[in-house]
């Protein structure tokens, strides 16, 4: 029987030491690259035409940008405009990894908390050095509740910082913990199928049943990154 | 979940209400599509709606979000405190001052999550745009 964490293995294609860094060319790269270069297909195909009466392919590709266009317009406003490249690219490769992941005998990018931290980090990074340009030293009343003695601040200040120091922690846990245990559970069932023999019907449909709800989590997962990025975009617009 | 997920698959969308079917074949004239256009472009410009457009999750869900925002407070907190302790050389100390206020951002987001109040840092998330404005220029003003 299987090992149901095997499918989290990862595996070097090509070796490339780097100066004493390990650069290899792991199935976890490959599966990046058949990521971006799914959506870039997807888009660039989808779009050929340019029909003013889009087919199936272009109705698919507009309603993905559309989705993603209403999203940043409702959450972030009309100056999330000039980040809505970066905000679609993150949701179509999330979006991407997971489901390209749901194919079996493929690696989930996603699964990996490295994967899904380097992520986070960079929509982390990226939203403070915003603020930090946009509103300057005043960002960092951001750490001060409006309205609060000033006696508490010793104490309330760390708190807020640590509480803004989580934000790429849970938004990479999240995703990550998702996929990790989505993934790892089909594994347990499909290894319940072989030892059962004829009675492994029973877990089967439940396969079936946890596969159907895999799709809906990998389709979640990246709606709940994209929307959480919005919404800390929103914040170091606007500093409330 | 699965209605969650159907809500927002199915939310009302911006240029997609008034795209004739197959009911009749021939294509929307281009004077309709300007006028759609211009309905559009109208709508560009909405006030902030950060509000009310929260992440749709079931009860699994927030409960899951709930143990992780309490956890990842914590570990921060725990972290930062271990981090400081090994360049001061103060071990154990700030890691047991970091241990509380990391719990205290915790369970701040967890109360922050659960009441709506917003993801951000502040409070001000439950507040509208021009009473947080006022009460930032309050605190400019206070500054000497």
């Amino acid at each position: 029987m299987a090992k149901p964490l095997e499918q989290f293995e990862i595996k070097t294609l090509v070796d490339i030491p780097l100066g004493g860094l390990d650069a290899s060319f792991t199935n976890a790269s490959a599966f990046m690259v058949i990521s971006v270069a799914a959506v870039t297909l997807f888009l660039t195909v989808g779009m050929r035409r340019r029909a003013l009466v889009p087919g199936r392919w272009q109705s698919m590709a507009e309603l993905s940008y559309q989705f993603v266009a209403h999203l940043v317009r409702e959450n972030v406003g009309t100056e999330g405009r000039r980040y809505f490249p970066f905000i679609f690219t993150l949701f179509m490769f999330i979006l991407f990894s997971n489901m390209i992941g749901l194919i079996p005998y493929a690696f989930t990018v996603t699964s990996h908390i490295i994967v899904t931290f380097a992520l986070a980090l960079v929509v982390f990074l990226g939203v403070t050095l915003i603020a930090i340009i946009k509103h300057r030293l005043r960002f960092f009343s951001f750490f001060m509740p409006p309205g609060v003695p000033l006696y508490m601040a010793p104490l309330l200040v760390p708190i807020e910082i640590i509480s803004y120091l989580a934000r790429p922690v849970t938004l990479s846990l999240r995703l990550f913990a998702n996929m990790m245990a989505g993934h790892t559970m089909l594994k347990v069932f499909a290894g319940f199928i072989v030892v059962l023999g004829l009675g492994g019907i029973a877990p089967i449909a439940v396969i079936v049943l946890l596969y159907g709800l895999e799709v809906i989590v990998a389709v979640l997962q990246a709606y709940v990154f994209t929307i959480l990025t919005c919404l800390y975009l929103h914040d170091a617009l606007h500093l409330h | 979940m699965v209605p969650a997920v159907f809500a927002v698959a199915t939310a009302p969308d911006a240029g997609f209400d008034a795209i004739p079917m197959d009911e009749d074949n021939h294509p929307p004239s281009l004077e309709d599509l300007d006028a759609r256009l211009r309905k559009a472009r109208g709508k560009a410009h909405p006030a902030n709606a950060a509000e009310g457009d929260d992440v749709p999750v079931g009860g699994w869900g927030s409960a899951m979000r709930v143990g992780l925002e309490l956890v990842s407070g914590l570990a921060v907190g725990v972290g930062i405190g271990w981090l400081l302790d090994e360049w001061l050389g103060t071990r154990p100390w700030l890691m047991v001052v970091f241990f509380f206020l990391g719990a205290g951002a915790g369970m701040l987001n967890v109360y922050r999550s659960v009441s709506n109040l917003g993801y951000g840092v502040g409070y001000g998330g439950a507040r509208s745009g021009d009473d947080t404005g006022d009460a930032e220029k309050e605190k400019e003003d206070d500054k000497p």
